[in-house]
């Protein structure tokens, strides 16, 4: 047994070390641009179709992450989704006729909402509902909207576009 | 066929009977902890025996595997043009994987198997018999700092693994592969979040109760020959890494 001190010294270095290392995962390499603080505040939003939105998913404003979406609920009486965003206090001063949007970050990249700020004086408060919305584009019925399109124009017309059949 | 069938029978209540014991010793040392934990002094000599003399090992096996992650990682991002995810992909794997149980399997390579050879020992040069003798109970005397040592030890090596496989894996990613240093850090920090980092914190607190216990029961109830002892420490190892995997599994599907 060596002596108990270089013992001490060395356990309370192993120690430090491995508390250091809980602490740089825990502030270096989480998401801390926005943190639920006491003066952030909540907005409401009513989407026909949101995609593949999740709780989690920031929310933006040009590009700056503003808050990030708190809850997503289906309700039942307006059939619609509700979807509670939580916005940092910092952004305070939102013109109360801006709109949200359902946004995809990439091709493949995750969903978030995006705020287009309106013309309004006034800002919205804690509790307010979004009114002027836009769904989330899915990619499916895109596509199968084209096709449907390039296929009923096909049938309309087959004698007009004999190529189009190869 | 029926001596088939009793053998595999005998084989099968050995191993409940081992289990039962395993269960009935942790939970022996469970209601001793309380009043252990006041013993400072044996617990900082076995963090120090178990995590403090593990860390070179701990360390350099950390580079290592963040820098194999990074190797194959940036292989197979690059091919679709994506390298500047390594970093999350790196961060996700370590923290929720490979961080913890490569930790727990080295842990009871180094630390689990010098625990049961050294109370094995004990055993068999009858140092417990006389302990009993001199009605000290080898159980809060011996056995529970190790286990307790083992404990603190396990969590805090394991985070020090997963830091330090993050900078193996930048040290290959940014500096050898050119990755720009802002974007694998900021991807990083865009995908990970706290739940990531305690699932890797949970798994490895879980592990290192699994690993003690295994490791101060095979020592503490080796059979007193230096055959026994010898088998303590394999069974140690064999054991330990089964029961890691196996809980590894159990804990992603719940924490999933």
């Amino acid at each position: 047994m060596r002596p108990s001190r270089t013992i001490d010294i060395s356990t309370g270095l192993f120690v430090m070390l491995g508390l250091a290392a809980i602490l740089f995962l825990v502030t270096q390499i989480t998401n801390r641009e926005f943190t639920v603080n006491s003066t952030s505040y909540r907005l409401r939003a009513d989407f026909e179709n949101i995609g593949g939105l999740k709780a989690g998913a920031p929310v933006s404003m040009a590009g700056v992450t503003v808050g990030r979406v708190e809850d997503i609920q289906y309700d039942m009486k307006l059939l619609k989704a509700v979807v509670t965003l939580r916005l940092d206090g910092r952004y305070n001063e939102i013109p109360n006729d801006s709109d949200a949007s359902i946004f995809t970050a990439g091709l493949l990249g995750g969903q978030y909402v995006g705020l287009s700020p309106g013309g309004s004086e006034e800002f919205y408060k804690d509790g307010d509902r979004i009114e002027f919305v836009q769904d989330a584009v899915v990619l499916e019925n895109l596509i199968s909207k084209y096709l449907f399109n390039s296929a009923s124009k096909t049938e309309a017309a087959p004698a007009a576009a004999p190529e189009s059949q190869e | 066929m029926p001596a088939l069938l009793t053998e595999f029978a005998s084989g099968l209540k050995n191993f409940l009977e081992r289990v039962g014991r395993l269960a009935r010793f942790g939970l022996q040392l469970a209601a001793l902890t309380p009043g252990g934990l006041l013993r400072v002094r044996p617990i900082i000599e076995q963090v120090y025996n178990t995590g403090a003399l593990s860390l070179v090992i701990i360390m350099t096996c950390g580079l290592f595997v963040g820098m194999v992650l990074g190797l194959q990682g940036y292989e197979m991002l690059s091919r679709f043009g994506s390298e500047e995810y390594l970093g999350t992909a790196v961060a996700l794997g370590m923290l929720k994987e490979l961080g913890p149980v490569i930790t727990a399997l080295l842990f009871a390579g180094r630390a689990g198997t010098a625990i049961a050879a050294e109370l094995g020992l004990m055993r068999a040069t009858d140092q417990i018999a006389a302990m009993e003798i001199m009605a000290v109970d080898p159980m809060r005397r011996v056995v529970l700092p190790r286990f307790l040592g083992g404990v603190i030890a396990m969590p805090l090596l394991s985070a020090i693994f997963i830091v330090i496989g993050l900078f193996g894996a930048q040290l290959v990613g940014v500096q050898w592969f050119g990755i720009d240093q802002g974007s694998f850090w900021s991807q990083m920090r865009g995908a990970v979040e706290l739940d990531d980092i305690g699932e890797g914190l949970i798994k490895g607190a879980v592990f290192g109760v699994a690993c003690s216990l295994i490791a101060v029961y095979e020592g503490y109830h080796a059979l007193p020959t230096a055959e026994g002892v010898g088998r303590a420490t394999t069974r140690t190892v064999v054991n330990s890494a089964v029961v890691t995997l196996f809980l590894d599994y159990i804990l992603t599907a719940i924490m999933l």
